[in-house]
């Protein structure tokens, strides 16, 4: 343990080396800027180009991937940064700081007994952490099988593992696609693909839809790919069981009427060892709103960052790029980062054309939501012993018992029967239970109190003690 | 239009608030409790729920905390701990220099005479009671009558009791101002959407005691004293007791507005280990102070080496009420007829809840007070015409 502090001043720091991390570094770095790159990972890349740690396997995953041309110039990019010491990959940042008119980055590295924490300066912040799977829970999700899509993803992606040997995919969004298209082509058995939204759901935002046609094509290629193995997509579908004595064995999927309920005598029974499940992303806010940048509730329900079209914050000199400021893809992840690293740099853009095609990708994400709801009536189907929240084991009948003692809300719930006081701090659970209460008590549903953590990454106390100043400690 | 009316309205349901309300119940007036916000919300959600007698010398809030201790195991007896969950897990209190110790001894000499029990424990023995503490500790104190109950909970119970009582309690209601009839005595509380008549005002707004006062007519000087604290991993149980070093008995009576932190550190029934706790004068800033993690948790590590290797997983912040004397505002506001003040109880406002209510209750019915509360009386900071 120890810890380590340049007085290196950067002029900027991006945390995030995914889509938006990766554009906003290597445009900074462009104009001039000396720039470094933080990211917890040790290849760059992020969710939608993520790399395996072991070179030896980049080849065996490289046909999952869509765009690794840019992904290549993307990194190509920030080589320069590598090379004057601004990369820190294997970085996990805890929090930031200011001190004396900069921000310190506290990152940790290292594992075991050789954590450590850097402090990395910065005249000025790009937040690109991204996002992580949304949630909601239903009987039996407890179960091991019962993964979330992005896992099932980053497992194949980073590790060349496929989860399971059958696998249902299940939940709602077009990034089911490439799951099940990426485990089919992988070898597993994809036993069905359970989309939640109508087939017509589009239909309503066509115009946004056909500014976007390449993001289209990308879905048509994994379409074709799930009929080359003839992987049954079913639209209106849902998993509204798991059942397994000691792991997942079977799923019981069924059809969804127009108001998220199940449509009468459509159960079925699916055998599965795997179940790669996705209601959407939540933004991952800890970084900006530990340095209080304003937030706002999207349209998909989630908490996101308020920037303005540089991308800056609602902090002088923090910008925020990429899922943080709205669940929107890689693409709009891309183009968000170029013009928050311009800005950054102190050289906003004055390309009008990206400029446009940001509005045109956030149209389409817009319209993205819209078609892909989380159809509500998963609330209904709890029974009392489902589990909610599973670090604190918190069951619906637990929940439900704290509403006569006056919780009307997550974080009274919280406070009253635990819900998200363990090791994932609500992460996995608070969309869920914040859903939950809202519909038992009638009382809005508040995503701030369930987005801020005060520690974005756990450490050890004796990482978090090691910087400290014996003196100023000593006892008086 | 206006709600129906009670005897009582009573603001803020937090831990000072709920012992108000139910003690109040209990001598058979109506109330009508109003939070802004959800049960115990506030401050009492940002707090460690340690019912403590160990950090107090002889004098009124020892009384109050002594009277208040004995209510909340009647309370626990009555109800059942688990409402509450209520321990009694003791105190260890740790020199961690021979200075230290000796200033420890005087102190728990002095205690003694208030009725704390303070038994002296020796460097090899302090093992027998944290198998976990540092090696080579020169000495300390067991106290064997400090206990913890799970504060919101806690909140929450009580006033489950007062409901049952025929309480009223009202969420997401923020108090704006009184109406006063023409002899000044309160007639009914205004909050943002309507009005509810009453004959007396309980302000149990804690550390915004000073606005809502204000707002009711009667302002206290109630402040903010910031305080951070630390919530490791799930663990099996490694702390038994509530243990912390001798130095934090001259923080919480230090009038310092620097930084002071002594690390309190004790584990829960969740398996987290909490430590806490800083203070400092910093008005209502809520930005993460990292030198004060840095400052406590180096203190803990000092006390439990194991907790080096230990993660940390989250940290909390809150507010406490205070006063510049550090202690409590209990009683009648003689400048607005019907109303009393119940904050300002700094970090001891879990601790103090049912004696507070109890003697707000005696105020409030007429009863002979089973408790002095001239140390308390709000008209101490007023510079009254004799
Ligand atoms: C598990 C998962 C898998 C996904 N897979 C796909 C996919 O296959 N196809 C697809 O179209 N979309 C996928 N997505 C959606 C994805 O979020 C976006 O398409 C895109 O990756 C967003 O880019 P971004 O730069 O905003 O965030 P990300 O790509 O998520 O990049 C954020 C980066 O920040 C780093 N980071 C975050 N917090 C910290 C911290 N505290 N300290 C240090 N580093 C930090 C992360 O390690 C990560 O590298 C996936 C999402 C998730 C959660
Ligand atoms: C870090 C820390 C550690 C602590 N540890 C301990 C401990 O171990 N033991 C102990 O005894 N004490 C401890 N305390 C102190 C304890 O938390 C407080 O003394 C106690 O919670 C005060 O309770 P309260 O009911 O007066 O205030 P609160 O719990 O804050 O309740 C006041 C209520 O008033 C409401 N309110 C405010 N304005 C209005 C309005 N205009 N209209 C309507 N409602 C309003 C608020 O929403 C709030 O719910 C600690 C405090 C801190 C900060």
């Amino acid at each position: 343990m120890g810890t380590s502090r340049s007085d290196r001043v950067h002029d900027v720091v991006v945390v995030g080396a995914g889509p938006a991390g990766l554009a906003a570094a290597g445009r900074a770095a462009a104009l001039g800027a000396d720039v470094a790159l933080v990211d917890g990972a040790a290849v760059p890349g992020g969710q939608y180009w993520r790399q395996p740690a072991d070179d030896a396997l980049a080849g065996s995953v490289a046909s999952l991937h869509h765009g690794l041309a840019r992904y290549r110039r993307l990194v190509e990019r920030v080589r320069g940064i590598e090379a004057a010491g601004g990369w820190f990959p294997r970085h996990q940042v805890w929090t930031v700081t200011r001190e004396e008119g900069t921000f310190v980055v506290l990152a940790i590295t290292g594992t075991g007994a050789e954590e450590r924490e850097v402090g990395i300066r910065g005249r000025r912040l790009v937040l690109a952490p991204g996002a992580y799977d949304r949630q909601v829970p239903f009987p039996g999700w407890d179960l091991p099988g019962v993964m979330t899509a992005g896992g099932v993803q980053a497992l194949l992606k980073g590790h060349a593992v496929t989860a399971g040997r059958r696998v249902v995919v299940a939940g709602t969004g077009p990034f089911l696609l490439p799951v099940a298209a990426g485990l089919a082509e992988s070898g597993a058995t994809v036993a069905g693909v359970h989309e939640a939204a109508s087939p017509l759901a589009w239909g309503r935002h066509i115009g946004a839809v056909v500014r976007n046609v390449a993001k289209l094509g990308e879905g048509a290629g994994y379409v074709r790919t799930l009929a080359r193995h003839r992987v049954p997509v079913r639209t209106r579908s849902v998993v509204v069981a798991a059942h397994g004595e000691q792991v997942l064995e079977r799923l019981t999927v069924a059809r969804l009427a127009a108001d998220g309920s199940v449509l009468p005598g459509s159960r079925t029974t699916v055998a599965a060892d795997v179940l790669a499940v996705g209601w959407g992303f939540t933004p991952q806010l800890e970084l900006p709103m530990a340095l209080g940048c304003a937030t706002r509730v999207d349209v998909d329900g989630s908490l996101v960052c308020t920037v303005d079209d540089q991308q800056r914050s609602s902090v002088e000199g923090v910008f925020v790029a990429g899922e943080a400021c709205g669940i929107g893809g890689a693409d709009l992840a891309v183009v968000e980062g170029e013009i928050a690293g311009a800005a950054a740099a102190g050289t906003p853009l004055t390309d009008r054309r990206l400029l446009r095609r940001r509005l045109a990708l956030r149209r389409f994400a817009a319209a993205m939501h819209a078609a892909h709801p989380v159809p509500t009536g998963w609330i209904d189907r709890l029974t009392e012993d489902t589990v909610v929240c599973r670090c604190e084991e918190v069951t619906v009948g637990r929940l439900r018992s704290a509403l006569p003692l006056g919780a009307d809300d997550a974080r009274s719930a919280k406070l009253l029967a635990r819900p998200g006081m363990g090791w994932c701090q609500g992460r996995v659970c608070g969309y869920a239970v914040s859903c939950v209460m809202s519909a038992w008590t009638g009382v809005p549903p508040s995503p701030v109190s369930i987005a801020a953590r005060s520690v974005a990454s756990p450490l050890r106390l004796g990482t978090v003690a090691a910087t400290e100043d014996p003196s100023s400690a000593a006892e008086s | 239009m206006a709600e129906p009316g009670s005897d009582v309205v009573v603001v803020g349901a937090g831990i000072i608030g709920a012992a108000c309300a139910f003690f109040g119940a209990r001598a058979g007036l109506s109330i009508t409790v109003l939070d802004r916000g959800s049960v115990g919300g506030g401050t009492t959600s940002r707090c460690e729920g340690n019912i403590l007698v160990s950090d107090k010398g002889p004098g009124p809030e020892l009384d109050l905390a002594l009277a208040s201790r004995s209510l909340w195991l009647d309370l626990a007896a009555e109800h059942g701990a688990e409402r509450y969950e209520l321990e009694e897990k003791g105190g260890l209190v740790v020199a961690t220099s021979e200075a230290g110790l000796s200033s420890l001894r005087s102190f728990a000499a002095g205690q003694g005479t208030g009725g704390v029990i303070a038994e002296p424990v020796a460097s090899e023995r302090l093992r027998d009671h944290e198998p976990n503490l540092a090696a080579g500790l020169p000495g300390g104190a067991f106290y064997p009558q400090d206990m913890q109950v799970q504060p919101v909970l806690a909140a929450a119970s009580l006033l489950a009791a007062a409901r049952d009582l025929g309480a009223r309690v009202v969420t997401g209601e923020e108090v704006t101002g009184a109406l006063r009839g023409a002899d000044g005595r309160i007639t009914a509380v205004r909050t943002a959407r309507t009005t509810y008549p009453t004959a007396a005002v309980v302000n149990a707004a804690g550390t915004w005691g000073a606005v809502v006062g204000e707002r009711l007519g009667g302002t206290v000087p109630v402040l903010p004293r910031r305080g951070f604290i630390l919530v490791t991993e799930p663990l099996p149980r490694v702390v038994r007791h509530k243990v912390y070093s001798a130095d934090y008995v001259d923080n919480v009576a230090s009038g310092d507005a620097g930084l002071e932190t002594s690390a309190v550190v004790e584990g829960t029934r969740g398996g987290t280990v909490l430590i806490g706790a800083s203070r400092e004068r910093v008005g209502f800033d809520e930005t993460l102070s990292v030198e004060v993690l840095r400052r406590l948790a180096a203190q803990a590590v000092r006390l439990f080496p194991f907790l080096a290797q230990v993660r940390l997983m989250r940290s909390y912040r809150g507010f406490r009420p205070y006063c510049p004397d550090h202690l409590p505002v209990i009683g009648s506001d003689r400048r607005v007829p019907g109303l009393l003040h119940a904050c300002g109880h700094e970090g001891a406002g879990i601790g103090l809840a049912p004696a507070t209510g109890r003697l707000v209750a005696d105020l409030l019915t007429g009863a002979p007070p089973q408790l002095d509360p001239a140390a308390f009386d709000p008209m101490r900071f007023v510079l009254e015409d004799a």
